[in-house]
């Protein structure tokens, strides 16, 4: 038989009973629909986790200092000192993948202007930390490497803090505040740069010489960070080994001996925090395959029925010359009409139910073509899946019972 | 001398039912040539079934040969009976058969929709010309929930000339419908055995084959009685002949 033949006896015959066609044809519509919404919903969070963190800087490392070991007794890594100057120049030194380094030492207290205080932290770094950060001074000017060398008492605050000690209104530029007791002049103020993903407010900093702020702050050599930005976010994971070993060298670890140290990139983050959203997705797509699934036990219920139903007229079929796969066919075709019919009416359901969550409820929400791709493969499939058992029967009546059957 | 449509020797047809073999037909032979009007008769249990499954090829025998058309069928496989009866054989049911909720015009292409031969265009000029040869050339587009049961077997005759078979194959055609619709169809069967074509009528009513040209009567899966008709009626002529109140019903 034709296949053009076998399309049109297919329709035709759920065009007879297109209430129970379409009612079958909801399963699989709902199924297809919320996997591709939930899909998109996934994919949106994920990338926007993504995004917020590459815009803290995507190909930037930072090392950390590990646990230190003294007398056998390991110590809290906050507590330790094992990253000094002397590991920041070597990396500055030897390093071939970086672009920008910047030791860091960390110090809070109250900043004070007159007569208002704010509690704040306040970053001893290099000049280069303005790219690792991806941070910009928006009036004024960073203060330079000579102000490194030097130790002069100058910052560059945020946005945060202008807004809390100045609040009437001043330009803040070339005043003296107070951190600590100890005066600053102000030469810059950072843009603004908002909440970052884990809720913390990026513009409550202050940033002054790393020298100014191990000597009149800390009183400490030991640095708690190092930051550095790689060439490109391509060779992120080559410049994270570069740095160990650059750092092994440095402290002098024999090859059995653990790391000191941490380095960590921006891509672990965002797969850590990718992972959490893909549990997410994997869940949600999983509730949305059953429907799927039982939409496909659906039409296999509903063509079993209809196998039943129609004994006759597939009797008469098998008489006027249809043959076995004739009729085998004819119940596959339908079954996947319905699926792949349900299956179109479903991925455009999806998509209009993804624009509305995305316009109704502002969720970021993607729609790729593979999900797109997956689920309308997947029931078409389930069509001959199901299909394929309630065909088999049709296709295996005798003629001779099936014209006589009541 | 004409050629042979129907050529059965020495067939016969056994069941096996658990231990028991039920035998059906117990070794007939009868050969029918193209024109021939044949009602076939027996009550039930006569093997009458049995023997119409064979000749519409939906069964095979288990002794004895059966040729339709000089093709003997005993060897052919499913798929090749199945395309037999496609070209050769036309069926029409006593319930009709018709596909519901299908216009008449769709119920009588469907022969054709299995033969691959056959294009669209075709197809619905074969159908078309079929249901003129039956008269319902204005009721094309009815389903058969909108055509009475006289019109619904017109509809299933045109479905069983649409393919031009050798052989028209009606089981107790007249069954369900009252005697002035039976008349109707039976005049029609007449006015197609005139134009050549050849029928098989299977039916226990023994006034049904006073309108054909011979009768076999089967007992007990033996043929009893194989004689031509004398006097065949004319069905065109006894329904007019039929009262006038009858009339009334048959039509309301």
């Amino acid at each position: 038989m034709k296949a053009i033949n076998l399309l049109k006896i297919a329709w035709k015959a759920l065009q007879r009973n297109r209430l129970r066609a379409f009612l079958t044809m909801l399963g699989i519509i709902i199924g297809v629909a919320s996997v591709i919404a939930m899909l998109a919903i996934g994919e949106g969070s994920k990338q926007s986790i993504r995004n917020q963190i590459s815009s803290m800087g995507s190909n930037m490392l930072f090392v950390q200092p590990g646990s230190d070991n003294r007398g056998g007794v390991r110590q809290d890594f906050s507590q330790s000192q094992t990253l000094t100057l002397a590991d920041y120049k070597a990396l500055k030194e030897k390093n071939t993948t970086l672009t920008d380094i910047s030791p860091q030492v960390n110090g809070s207290g109250q900043v004070i202007f007159a007569n208002n205080n704010w509690p704040t932290s306040i970053h001893g770094v290099n000049p280069e930390y303005l790219n690792i950060r991806k941070l910009s001074v928006k009036d004024g000017s960073m203060f330079t490497d000579h102000d490194v060398l030097a130790a002069t008492k100058v910052v560059v605050i945020g946005q945060t803090v202008v807004e809390n000690i100045f609040k009437n209104g001043e330009d803040p530029i070339g005043k003296t505040i107070r951190f600590n007791k100890i005066p600053f002049k102000v030469i810059g103020v950072l843009a603004e740069k908002g909440q970052n993903t884990f809720g913390q407010d990026q513009d409550d900093i202050m940033l002054a010489p790393y020298t100014t702020v191990q000597k009149r702050i800390q009183a400490a050599t030991y640095l708690q960070s190092i930051s550095a930005s790689a060439k490109s976010e391509n060779i992120a994971a080559q410049a994270s080994e570069e740095m160990s070993s650059i750092l092994r060298a440095s402290h002098k670890l024999k090859s059995g001996d653990e790391n000191d140290f941490h380095v960590r990139s921006q891509e672990e983050l965002i797969s850590t925090f990718s992972a959490t959203s893909e549990i997410l997705t994997v869940l949600l797509v999983a509730i949305a395959s059953i429907s799927l699934v039982i939409g496909g036990i659906g039409i296999m219920n509903i063509m079993y029925v209809s196998v039943t139903e129609r004994t006759r007229e597939i009797g008469l079929r098998m008489a006027v010359g249809g043959r076995g796969r004739d009729i085998l066919l004819q119940f596959l075709v339908e079954a996947i009409l319905i699926s792949v019919t349900g299956g179109i009416i479903g991925v455009a359901l999806g998509i209009g139910s993804t624009l509305l969550v995305a316009s109704v409820m502002s969720w970021p929400t993607i729609i790729t073509m593979q999900s797109l791709v997956i689920s309308f493969t997947v029931c078409a499939i389930t069509g001959i899946f199901f299909g394929w058992y309630p065909a088999r029967k049709a296709a295996s009546l005798d003629p001779i019972v099936a014209l006589r059957y009541e | 001398m004409k050629k042979n449509i129907i050529k059965i020797e020495n067939l016969k047809r056994e069941f096996v039912m658990g231990n028991e073999t039920v035998r059906a037909l117990k070794g007939i032979s009868f050969s029918v040539e193209e024109g021939e009007f044949v009602t076939i008769m027996g009550t039930s249990g006569s093997g009458k079934s049995t023997l119409l499954n064979i000749l519409g090829c939906l069964d095979k025998p288990t002794v004895g040969s059966y040729e339709i058309d000089n093709v003997p069928v005993s060897n052919l496989s499913k798929n090749e009976l199945a395309h037999l009866r496609n070209e050769k054989i036309g069926f029409i049911f006593q319930s009709y058969n018709l596909l519901p909720r299908t216009t008449a015009l769709e119920n009588v292409e469907l022969p054709l929709m299995y033969n691959a031969s056959v294009s669209s265009r075709e197809r619905r000029e074969r159908a078309l010309e079929a249901l003129r040869l039956v008269g319902l050339s204005k009721r094309i587009h009815h389903t058969p929930n909108q055509l009475s049961g006289g019109q619904q077997q017109r509809v299933a005759i045109a479905r069983a000339l649409v393919n031009n078979p050798v052989l028209i194959l009606a089981d107790e055609a007249t069954g369900n419908l009252d005697t002035r619709t039976s008349y109707e169809i039976m005049a029609l069967f007449q006015e197609l055995n005139a134009k050549g074509k050849t029928i098989a009528f299977v039916t226990h009513e023994p006034d049904i084959a006073l309108f054909s040209r011979r009768t076999i009567v089967l007992r007990d899966g033996h043929i009893t009685k194989d004689y031509p008709v004398e006097n065949i009626a004319d069905a065109a002529l006894a329904l007019a002949q039929l009262p006038k109140e009858e009339e009334l019903e048959a039509n309301s």
